[in-house]
């Protein structure tokens, strides 16, 4: 029985950890988003606002959850659950430093992505059931941003999966001594950025929730408790791409003097600021443009990235020569995004000279 | 063929409660998928009647009504309505009133314009902009404040001239204002202008012709977007523009970039004739020796003044008496607003807030 | 505005308009620096396409179109702007107010939609031939136009 045990108390651990970190994430959203737009952010819930998470759950947690008239109630209600639970699921295989995991599977890579894939469901079931037009657009929007991005998502995961000879976290991090991927394979890594930020409808990509369009996506109706699922699933989602471009690009735990799971958090957390400062930063990409980036850059180049490595792997080329190759189909692959989004550099107004005007007649 | 059939038109009502409706406005889209088929834009939730309410008013009570028809640019309202008074009447207001006319009008406009680039922002999805847009309004504001004691609704520019002179220290204000002005929108165009998601997003939109332009009765930005240079300041100036030296900036493609664009380079240009007229502000009243009872003798008069958002028209039908027997405001985004039906045909649901707001239009002012 | 007496520019355009709109027997004159055409309503229509399509007069902006109540009558007024020749023109005609009814101008101005559709919902003018002459600024239903002088400013709200 004490492995039953042992395996409780890590899930609850892990729970625990969770529901922390959100918390904190939202804190520190709202935090670092004020300071970049030089606000403060919240200040009145204790010293430098930070019990305003917690005060802002507790709010949802007693706030009416609401069901629209006509809504379908079975699937309206299963909605959230079904969100929620991938992502929490997925933390079962993510360690926070060696041996720090609730079970670190062989089949870790491909655990999390068919497990993160379900997802989608929860969302698509939100919006089609919620009775609302915003919602219902929010639905397909959601389905086709989420189901184009696994894609290249998965593709990048192959990159690194390719290379280390393993499906185990674990076993990646041990294998990126010295160099991590991220020096090995930087296309995989912009790979797996864009579509992880495209996954978690982050700015520039946030477009099924386009809260200026369709007024919050498929949570649209959602009220209580039931919306503060969707919102945990996102930040957990969050950490979850974070901790894993950290565990699968930077090396993971692995790092000089401080503990691992300092060096692990501090390696998320850079990825979390970052994913934070693009929504500062960056406006929102509209539908049409976001397929395009997928299917015409991101989905080929995925795949040639892949033929490289496979090259490389089978003829034991040096490392550099991965990473030289990888950093030159990136830069090839950025010319004719660059030129499909922004064209040649737009001219700016001209202004009209006073020449060319009749004469104004004079004051009397 | 095929494909056509078995598609579903939806109909999207997006309003009067939305958070990028920019007010109480209503857009009746028919989308087809993500593909806007048919839109068509309903207004009047905030129609107040103001034309009847001045009818019933006299000169002197209306000045506030015209604050409260395009609330951002409340100053050059109250300019417009001074304007057809002073015309009918034929009084000439000082020259140092009409130099701090001028100044309060530009600010306002530099204030008007930067609530467009915040909200402009806000609608492609990011809110930075907005809050680096409001900083510079602040302290645009401060200045204003510091001028009428409020900061919207003035009632400060009155018939033959100004409520009050200014403050001892406007003038330094003004002079401390300019450059930190000048600052803040270099970096407002350093922020947003180039973005790449922003030209994708831009570039194209909702293009409207010259011709077309002209024939829906587009004015102000969004006219001299599609290359005309139509600017009433400069084609039939009023008060001392044409001692003032402005470019009127224009595009070239009358698309949403243009708009945003020539708003921005607007700035620049209220900044450069603010500063002429700091210096070339005189000493003196600012009010003209009036009645003290505005009695107009019977007559109409049409005037026009290039707001923010575009020509703005006073049409005033005097039969003597001290109200207005007819008082007509032709108000820009009213008209702006037309070729919305126009514009979104073929835009994508996520370019019709965009498009909405490449406009700019003000609520109050469309229903009035 | 400091102008208060026409100019060279706006005798010769008198003269031009009284030339162009010559068949539809028009009363010019002018007020302050604005030429005032009066025209009789049937009139109109015609007049302001053919405003529009000459060459030499060419007033292809709409600025603005009002509707003076003043009792027996119901006044239209068309303010005209020429983005090519930056000249402009009023054009008026009087309805009686037992049957206010004009031809709509969308079809030579777009722009006069609204405009129109204002002028029915405040001031119950019909403009035959507008594509579609529903209310705007006010709700289905509303009864009576409020811009007429007839209307009465308060006291409505509590006949319910």
């Amino acid at each position: 029985m004490s492995w039953v045990l042992d395996l409780a108390l890590r899930t609850v651990a892990v729970l625990g950890f969770l529901v922390f970190t959100v918390l904190f994430l939202i804190w520190l959203e709202r935090k670092v988003l004020g300071r970049i737009q030089m606000r403060m952010g919240p200040m009145r819930t204790a010293p430098f606002g930070v019990l305003q998470s917690v005060a802002d759950a507790l709010k949802l947690v007693l706030k009416e959850g609401l069901r629209p008239d006509g809504a379908d109630r079975w699937v309206y209600h299963l909605g959230p659950v079904v969100a929620v639970l991938p992502a929490l699921m997925v933390w079962v295989t993510i360690p926070l430093a060696g041996g720090l995991v609730v079970q670190d599977m062989r089949l870790g890579v491909f655990y999390i992505v068919a497990i993160s894939g379900v997802s989608v469901v929860g969302m698509v079931m939100a919006g089609w059931s919620s009775n609302n037009k915003y919602a219902l657009l929010g639905a397909a929007r959601t389905a086709a941003q989420m189901i184009s991005y696994e894609l290249p998502l998965v593709l990048a995961l192959l990159g690194v999966v390719m290379l280390a000879q393993s499906l185990s976290l674990g076993d990646i991090v041990e294998q990126q001594s010295p160099w991590p991927y991220l020096l090995l394979q930087p296309l995989s890594f912009a790979l797996f950025l864009i579509a992880g930020l495209a996954e978690l409808a982050r700015n520039p990509f946030d477009i099924y929730h386009a809260d200026t369009e369709i007024v919050g996506g498929p949570f649209v109706e959602y009220s209580g408790i039931r919306w503060a699922m969707f919102f945990m699933a996102e930040y957990v989602n969050l950490f979850a791409i974070s901790a894993l471009a950290a565990l699968l690009f930077l090396g993971g735990w692995k790092g000089p003097l401080l503990p691992d799971v300092v060096w692990l958090l501090t390696k998320t957390y850079a990825f979390v600021l970052f994913i934070i400062w693009l929504r500062a930063t960056l406006p929102r990409l509209r539908i049409d443009q976001l397929m395009a980036l997928a299917w015409r850059y991101l989905v080929p180049l995925a795949f040639a990235n892949i033929l490289v490595i496979a090259f490389y792997l089978y003829y034991q080329m040096p490392g550099w020569t991965l990473s030289l190759a990888s950093l030159a189909m990136a830069g090839i692959a950025l010319v004719p995004l660059y030129r499909h989004w922004s064209g040649r550099a737009p001219a700016r107004t001209r202004t009209a000279d006073r020449g060319g005007l009749p004469k104004v007649e004079s004051r009397a | 063929m095929i494909e056509r059939l078995d598609t579903v038109d939806m109909m999207v009502n997006m309003g009067p409660q939305h958070p990028s409706t920019h007010g109480v406005f209503r857009m009746v889209l028919t989308v087809d998928g993500e593909r806007v088929v048919a839109a068509e834009p309903v207004i009047g939730y905030l129609h107040r009647g103001v034309e009847k309410l001045c009818e019933n008013l006299t000169y002197r009570q209306i000045v506030p009504l015209f604050d409260r028809m395009d609330y951002l640019a409340d100053y050059n309202n109250e300019l417009g309505l001074a304007l057809a008074l002073e015309k009918l009447m034929g009084i000439q207001p000082p020259r140092r009133a009409e130099f701090i006319r001028t100044i309060l009008c530009e600010l306002t406009r530099i204030n008007s314009h930067m609530m467009f680039y915040g909200s402009f922002g806000g609608d492609a999805g990011v809110t930075t902009p907005f809050i680096y847009a409001f900083r510079l309004r602040e302290e645009v504001q401060q200045v204003l404040e510091s001028v009428s004691g409020v900061r919207m609704m003035p009632n400060y520019i009155r018939v033959g001239g100004l409520k009050d002179d200014v403050p001892e220290d406007f003038r330094d204000r003004v002079a401390r204002l300019l450059p930190r002005l000048r600052e803040g929108i270099e970096e407002c165009d350093s922020l947003l202008t180039r973005n790449e998601v922003l030209l994708a997003r831009t570039r194209g939109l909702a293009r409207i012709s010259a011709a077309e332009a002209i024939a829906y009765g587009l004015s102000g930005p969004n006219l001299r977007a599609c290359g005309l240079a139509e600017d009433v300041r400069r084609t039939e100036p009023y008060s001392i523009y044409s001692e003032l030296d402005f470019d009127v900036p224009l595009g070239q493609n009358g698309d949403a970039w243009d708009r945003y664009c020539i708003r921005l380079e607007e700035m620049r240009q209220s900044a450069r004739m603010v500063e002429q007229c700091l210096e070339k502000m005189p000493e003196g009243p600012v009010m003209a020796e009036m009645p003290k009872a505005l009695r107009p003798p019977p007559g109409e008069v049409y005037v026009r003044a290039e707001n923010p958002r575009g020509d703005f028209g006073v049409y005033l039908v005097s039969q003597g008496g001290d109200k207005p027997y007819r008082l007509k405001v032709r108000a820009p985004s009213f008209c702006n607003l037309m070729a919305l039906e126009r514009l979104l045909v073929g835009c994508y649901i996520a370019d019709c807030v965009m498009v909405l707001g490449s406009l700019d239009i003000v609520l109050g002012e469309v229903d009035r | 505005m400091d102008v208060r007496e026409p100019g060279d520019r706006q005798q010769a355009l008198a003269a031009a308009v009284d030339k162009v709109l010559a068949q539809f027997h028009p009363q010019s004159e002018f007020i302050f620096d604005e030429l005032v055409v009066s025209l009789p309503p049937q009139a109109v229509k015609a007049a302001c396409q053919l405003a529009r399509d000459d060459a030499d007069l060419a007033f292809d902006y709409l600025r603005c179109l009002s509707v003076v109540d003043l009792g027996e009558r119901r006044q239209v007024v068309y303010h005209l702007y020429s983005t090519r020749h930056r000249h402009k023109m009023v054009i008026k005609a009087a309805l009686p107010a037992d049957m206010p009814a004009i031809a709509s101008v969308t079809s030579i101005w777009p722009g006069a939609n609204w405009h129109e559709r204002e002028a029915r919902d405040l001031f119950g003018v019909t403009f035959e031939g507008h594509p579609k002459l529903t209310p705007l600024l006010l709700w289905e239903g509303f009864p009576g136009h409020p811009l007429l002088k007839s209307y009465p400013v308060s006291g409505l709200e509590d006949r319910g």
